[in-house]
């Protein structure tokens, strides 16, 4: 995914912990989200998930598998 | 019978700002999640019965995914449904997300009452909810409300009494969602609009490149305001204060007092070439109450006031994204800029902080860190106000020795230390510009905080050696300790007492090293070693809360050992 594209979340393929704590922040299968920026040597990723921004780490981000629109 | 009302909410919705409006007591509030990281209470009047009001941590769900959100939901559960009143706190400007945690709430049954909260920000945003809709759909009680202004506070507090449950069937996570998307639909309006100034600066303050450029420019401009501000306080108002009016008075009540009696030592202290000088004489009218007044607290004003901008806008979270490569390689994560830079303010509300970090591991090295090399504010000022007579060469050697420090402990401690560093996830939040009103109670709550606990142990302090010097006890210790303290650190023996005194308070131990003549040399080697030396009482108390018994003294080791080593290291090492 690169910045500035949208795409729908297809898996959150992490343990469940990591899916529930997704999940109340709004990001979970088939949720629209918008990549805003990711930093340079694996620093965190910023989407946007309607009117929230999120930070997360770039291995969460790695596991959050987006369909592409 | 209500006699509880519960504050919750998302992170970062206002909630503390709302407690303030209801209860009248003043909490810090902040633009990041994680500003509460304590449960906090306070009492509301209605109709003559007092209620208790508790604050409690943001959470997102009620299944708790951290410490502090499996407190909120303990706490929750425990107490009788029919004797509380929660207020689901929402940011209106969130609706969608927000909504998920309410319709947990209402599930499990709690009688509830919606704040809609930030109501003035959603106009910007072209953003229109008909909270009539909404209450019909939800079947709690809805009020709409901006708690910064205090609008919708007094319909707020009249609505409580209509709380209620409503019975709803509990859904799965998907269904939820879902059911959310359908009251968004018809409750809740956007109108299209451009983008703002306000939103290109938020994405372009989180990209790596005009990031780091805007944070640069941010970092440097607050220390230069903040040294403005306080250079500004100090020349204008609080020197002139102290050298106009008060030595002349001090002048005329010291012949009054017998020069060698015990009580002008006490008040007074020496006179320095027949005159009272509020930099050396060390009596508690004297030298205390100017290194607290006149040294220390024009820089916690300007300090307080820089921070609680940053703090309001809402910057820090980005911070924390810049800078969360750095942090990696500590083993924290970016998020623990906010204790580290609360930890420049004051060593305790720094470590307090450590609580929005997820781990133990993470909680125990930045506490680690903070304690041994982040120099408070009252230390920094009177590192500047002793070392900046000989240049900014040695200002600066002090901060590059404590960062060099940061690097080292925490590498080894990232290396040995058991466990793993959990990754970054947090809401950023928009940037946002509060009621100046807002702003400086929040420093001045800051400023009494520091006056109510710092002036007493100065003084008692001061006390304390002065007492000691009066009867020249100080000497046995000096005797037992100076051999170490000379043989190793290079230091003259009366360093001794000032560095006992560095336990008390930091700012009076470096006010003690001014009547010693040191050279720059030994001024440099004391200066960094009551940096990294034992925290101050009130830190170490804290630290030993919040690590437990047995962190606290590995902690204590490492500062030990850092500390000898760094003493010697100076001493025989780099400079000459």
């Amino acid at each position: 995914m690169k910045t500035a594209q949208k795409g729908k979340v297809a898996e959150v393929a992490g343990g469940k912990g990591l899916e529930n704590r997704l999940m109340s922040m709004n990001v979970y299968q088939g949720k629209e989200i918008t990549m805003l920026s990711h930093s340079v040597l694996r620093g965190p990723v910023t989407i946007k998930v309607g009117s929230s921004v999120i930070a997360l780490g770039h291995g969460m981000a790695g596991k959050i598998i987006v369909q592409v629109e | 019978m209500i006699d509880k009302i519960f504050l919750i909410g998302n992170p970062n919705v206002g909630k503390s700002v709302v407690f303030s409006r209801l209860t009248g007591v003043q909490v810090i509030s902040s633009n990041y999640p994680g500003t509460t990281i304590e449960i906090k209470k306070g009492y509301l009047k209605i109709d003559d019965q007092r209620i208790e009001v508790i604050d409690l941590p943001g959470t997102y769900s009620l299944e708790p995914s951290s410490k502090a959100e499996e407190a909120v939901s303990l706490l929750l559960k425990e107490y009788p449904r029919g004797q509380s009143v929660v207020i689901n706190i929402i940011d209106a400007t969130n609706l969608e997300r927000n909504l998920y945690l309410t319709l947990q709430l209402i599930e499990e049954g709690y009688h509830l009452v919606v704040c809609l909260n930030m109501c003035d920000d959603t106009r910007h945003r072209g953003i229109t909810i008909d909270t009539d809709r909404l209450e019909k759909l939800l079947g709690v009680p809805v009020v709409s409300s901006c708690a910064v202004t205090g609008m919708g506070i007094k319909l707020l507090i009249e609505r409580i009494k209509e709380a209620k449950s409503v019975s709803r069937s509990r859904l799965t996570h998907e269904q939820r969602w879902q059911e959310i998307g359908r009251i968004i639909e018809t409750v809740q309006q956007l109108s299209h609009r451009h983008h703002t100034l306000r939103e290109v600066l938020e994405d372009a303050s989180v990209r790596p490149l005009s990031g780091l450029l805007i944070a640069a420019a941010v970092i440097y401009a607050s220390f230069k305001v903040v040294r403005f501000i306080g250079e500004s306080l100090i020349n204008k108002i609080f020197d002139p204060l102290f050298f106009n009016l008060f030595q002349p008075l001090l002048e005329r009540l010291s012949p009054g007092l017998s020069q060698k009696g015990f009580l002008h030592h006490l008040l007074i202290g020496e006179l320095i070439k027949g005159k009272i000088d509020f930099r050396q004489s060390l009596g508690l009218l004297t030298t205390a109450p100017y290194i607290e007044f006149a040294m220390v607290l024009p820089y916690i004003i300007a300090f307080y006031f820089m921070l609680s901008i940053l703090e309001d806008i809402g910057f820090l979270p980005r911070l924390a994204i810049l800078l969360d490569n750095l942090f990696h390689q500590l083993g924290l994560h970016g998020y623990a800029i906010i204790p580290v830079l609360l930890g420049f303010g004051c060593n305790v509300p720094g470590i307090l902080a450590t609580r929005i970090l997820e781990s133990k591991r993470e909680r125990f090295i930045a506490s680690v860190l903070i304690s041994i090399g982040v120099p408070c504010v009252p230390l920094q000022a009177m590192i500047f106000g002793l070392l900046g007579r000989y240049g900014g060469f040695y200002v600066a050697g002090v901060y590059l020795v404590l960062f060099s420090l940061w690097l080292i402990i925490a590498t080894v401690l990232n290396r040995t230390l058991k466990g793993y560093s959990p990754e970054f996830l947090i809401e950023i939040p928009p940037y946002r510009f509060p009621p100046l009103a807002i702003l400086f109670r929040k420093v001045l709550l800051r400023i009494k905080g520091f006056i109510i606990e710092a002036v007493p142990i100065v003084l008692l302090g001061v006390l304390i050696v002065n007492i000691l010097l009066f009867f020249k006890l100080f000497d046995i210790v000096t005797a037992v300790f100076a051999p170490l303290i000379q043989g190793l650190f290079g230091l003259p023996k009366q360093a001794v007492v000032a560095l006992a005194i560095g336990f008390l308070r930091k700012d009076v131990a470096v006010g003690m090293l001014m009547p010693l003549g040191l050279t720059i040399k030994q001024l440099f080697i004391a200066v960094v070693l009551l940096s990294i030396s034992f925290p101050c009482v009130a830190t170490f108390i804290i630290l030993l809360k919040e690590l437990g018994i047995r962190d606290f003294i590995k902690a204590m080791a490492i500062m030990v050992v850092t500390f000898v080593a760094v003493g010697v290291i100076l001493n025989f090492g780099i400079i000459h």
